[in-house]
């Protein structure tokens, strides 16, 4: 026996500690590049970020986001010069490529409907899930192995197979590019989720509280509203986030099934186009603003991923 | 005594009815909570499933309503099953599929492993590798095409560094031999996290006193591993697989903004097939015809691995 192993027999050794920490950092620093990347060309001025070679170190510039939020038009220097001073940073760096501001761009509204379809599809689905969780918990269903299994099929379909029937569907009942329309479909697609994760959550919750419960005179709804709702308050927090991230991530449906009014931003940042190509400043401060509320949740939500990814299958 | 006949009379009252006395039975509570999830998914799931399987008997064409809707009987699953370019979609999602989960397999296993040594920091390390699976495929898959522009894109720029080939030789989406690759490393750099996640889960499972009694039996590392790590892992590992599989053989996001299935058909993996056929061409008999197919595909192949799987938990 060597003398690293001295307090426990199978405690890794501090090389092999040292070695796979190494690859570790390595490979995390490797797969974040994408991402810093993302975040430093939305920083970028349109020249400086198709440079070759790639620019590491650049003057950082806030034009991507004002790509972002705007439409601009070309116009001659005689009738910018006939234009009065410049309102602001935009309006001057816009200016500075022979450009106006012709108005503001379809992003702000593509993004506000990503909040309302994915926050109200997420409550709905949210709403659900728990009822139906608790539910399949304390009752005695019958065929509740069967039933559980079906709502967790609806989620193996391919959403394209699925976008074709609700596509005509929504035309007969004028869903079409609805957010009511969307919001209905993300919660069905994720009252599947939902049911799986809080069940395990629900059952997690003794018994023994509701029962205590009901012995002081409470009815089963009471019980379930005064005991099991507040103890499950972290299993439902949690299964909102990652309803909330699929809808917020989701692009199948939206781009099947909106076209304008209620289009959210998955679909829309693809289309952000700038003189003689994509605009990539400005795709990339689109998904930067896009990108952070996801990671807020990420990190808020580290101890639940595992539950979450799995349907609730591998709980640690 | 008088406690005796207490205790008779409450066991004589049967349970339901003592409950029905306060409110709602439990009965009614159970399908009143359960009845409005089952109610939407009928409506939003199994009725359009339904109404697919009646479409895929027709000819019926979605952007000309008005036309005479004629039941065709078995003509389009018989000529999808004859149809060389829906074959060819199903050997580039097979390609797909078996490559990113190989891959996704064989560095998620080893990075869980390599974690589960519990060096310092490897919680913080942890959490940065897990960010890139919470991101939006369709998002994040539209800014690779950035990445994988030749020159100027920071992908081909690495390559060329690496490799010494010119940064404009690099087309990893023009190039017909490039491009399913290309698939291939978006998914494995995106996914790979998801399956570390899980086999990390499985090595943490295993109890350390087996361990301890394969050291007093004196096993050597190698050994150790063949026999305790990866057979005990080993559920957990066809777990990823099970949900990287069903969810690489619907991809349609990421594949869709990074090449929209090109050069060509190089790409088209079989929800790129069905999008074109419905959404394009709008075959809309046809392609829901595609689309049972691609359904119960994924049920049965889905099913025999789950069973599969359950046989290795059992053992």
């Amino acid at each position: 026996m060597s003398l690293t192993s001295a307090h426990s027999v199978v405690a890794p050794s501090a090389t092999s500690k040292r070695v796979a920490g190494t690859i570790i950092v390595l490979y995390a620093l490797i797969s974040i590049v994408p991402l810093l990347w993302i975040f430093a060309t939305s920083f970028k001025t349109p020249p400086d970020s198709i440079a070759y070679p790639p620019k590491i170190l650049f003057q950082p510039s806030l034009e991507g986001y004002c790509n972002l939020f705007t439409t601009r038009t070309r116009q001659t220097p005689e009738y910018i010069n006939s234009l009065g001073p410049a309102t602001g940073f935009c309006d001057e760096t816009t200016r500075k490529r022979n450009m106006v501001i012709a108005g503001p761009s379809n992003f702000m509204p593509r993004f506000v409907n990503s909040l309302i379809i994915a926050f109200g599809s997420t409550f709905c689905a949210v709403f659900l899930g728990t009822l139906s969780a608790y539910g399949f918990s304390r009752f005695k269903v019958p065929l509740a192995d069967d039933l559980l299994f079906f709502i967790l099929s609806t989620r193996m379909m391919p959403p394209i197979a699925v976008a074709i029937p609700i596509y005509l569907m929504y035309r007969e009942l004028g869903l079409s590019d609805t957010a009511l329309g969307m919001i209905l479909l993300y919660t069905a697609v994720n009252v599947s989720l939902a049911v799986w994760l809080l069940k395990g959550f629900i059952d997690e919750i003794p018994r023994e509280y509701e029962e205590a419960a009901m012995i002081d005179g409470y009815t089963r709804l009471q019980a379930f509203w005064r005991t099991v709702l507040p103890q499950a308050t972290t299993g439902i927090a949690a299964t909102a986030i990652f309803c909330l991230i699929f809808a917020w991530n989701e692009y199948a449906f939206a781009a099947l099934l909106t076209s304008g009014t209620a289009q959210t931003a998955p679909p829309f940042i693809p289309t952000i186009i700038g003189e003689g190509g994509q605009d990539w400043p400005a795709v990339a401060a689109g998904t930067t603003i896009f990108l952070v509320p996801i990671l807020v949740f990420t990190i808020l939500l580290r101890k639940q991923l595992l539950r979450g990814i799995t349907f609730g299958a591998v709980r640690k | 005594m008088l406690n005796r006949t207490a205790d008779s009379v409450a066991r004589a009252t049967p349970e339901p009815l003592a409950r029905k006395v306060r409110g709602i039975s439990d009965k009614g509570l159970a399908w009143l909570f359960i009845s409005p999830t089952i109610l939407l998914l009928l409506a939003i799931n199994i009725f359009p499933l339904f109404w697919a399987i009646y479409l895929s008997f027709t000819n019926y064409r979605a952007n000309r309503p008005n036309e005479i809707v004629k039941n065709v009987g078995l003509a389009n699953y018989r000529r999808i099953l004859g149809d060389q370019d829906i074959w060819i979609a199903m050997q580039t999602t097979a390609h797909f599929v078996f490559w990113t989960i190989l891959l996704q397999t064989l560095i998620g296993f080893t990075l869980a492993w390599l974690i589960d040594r519990k060096f310092r920091g490897h919680a913080f390390w942890t959490t940065i590798i897990l960010v890139p699976m919470m991101l939006s495929p369709a998002v994040v898959g539209n800014f690779w095409r950035f990445l994988y522009e030749p020159q100027i894109g920071l992908f081909a720029y690495a390559v060329s560094f690496v490799t010494g080939i010119p940064a404009t030789e690099i087309g990893m989406l023009s190039n017909v031999s490039l491009a399913p690759w290309s698939i291939v490393i978006v998914d494995t750099w995106m996914w790979t996290p998801y399956v570390m996640l899980i086999c990390l889960a499985g090595l943490r499972s295993i109890p350390e006193y087996i361990y301890e009694a394969a050291e007093v039996d004196r096993a050597s590392n190698w050994r150790q591993f063949w026999s305790i790590t990866l057979p005990m892992a080993l559920p957990f590992i066809m777990l990823a697989v099970l949900f990287r599989g069903i969810e690489n053989f619907k991809m349609f996001d990421m594949v869709n903004l990074l090449t929209g299935g090109g050069p060509g058909s190089t790409t088209e993996v079989a929800s790129i097939t069905l999008k074109r056929q419905a959404f394009e061409s709008w075959r809309t008999g046809y392609s829901s015809a595609f689309a049972i197919i691609l359904f119960v595909a994924v049920f049965g192949l889905a099913n025999i691995y789950v069973k599969a799987l359950n046989k290795v938990k059992q053992r």
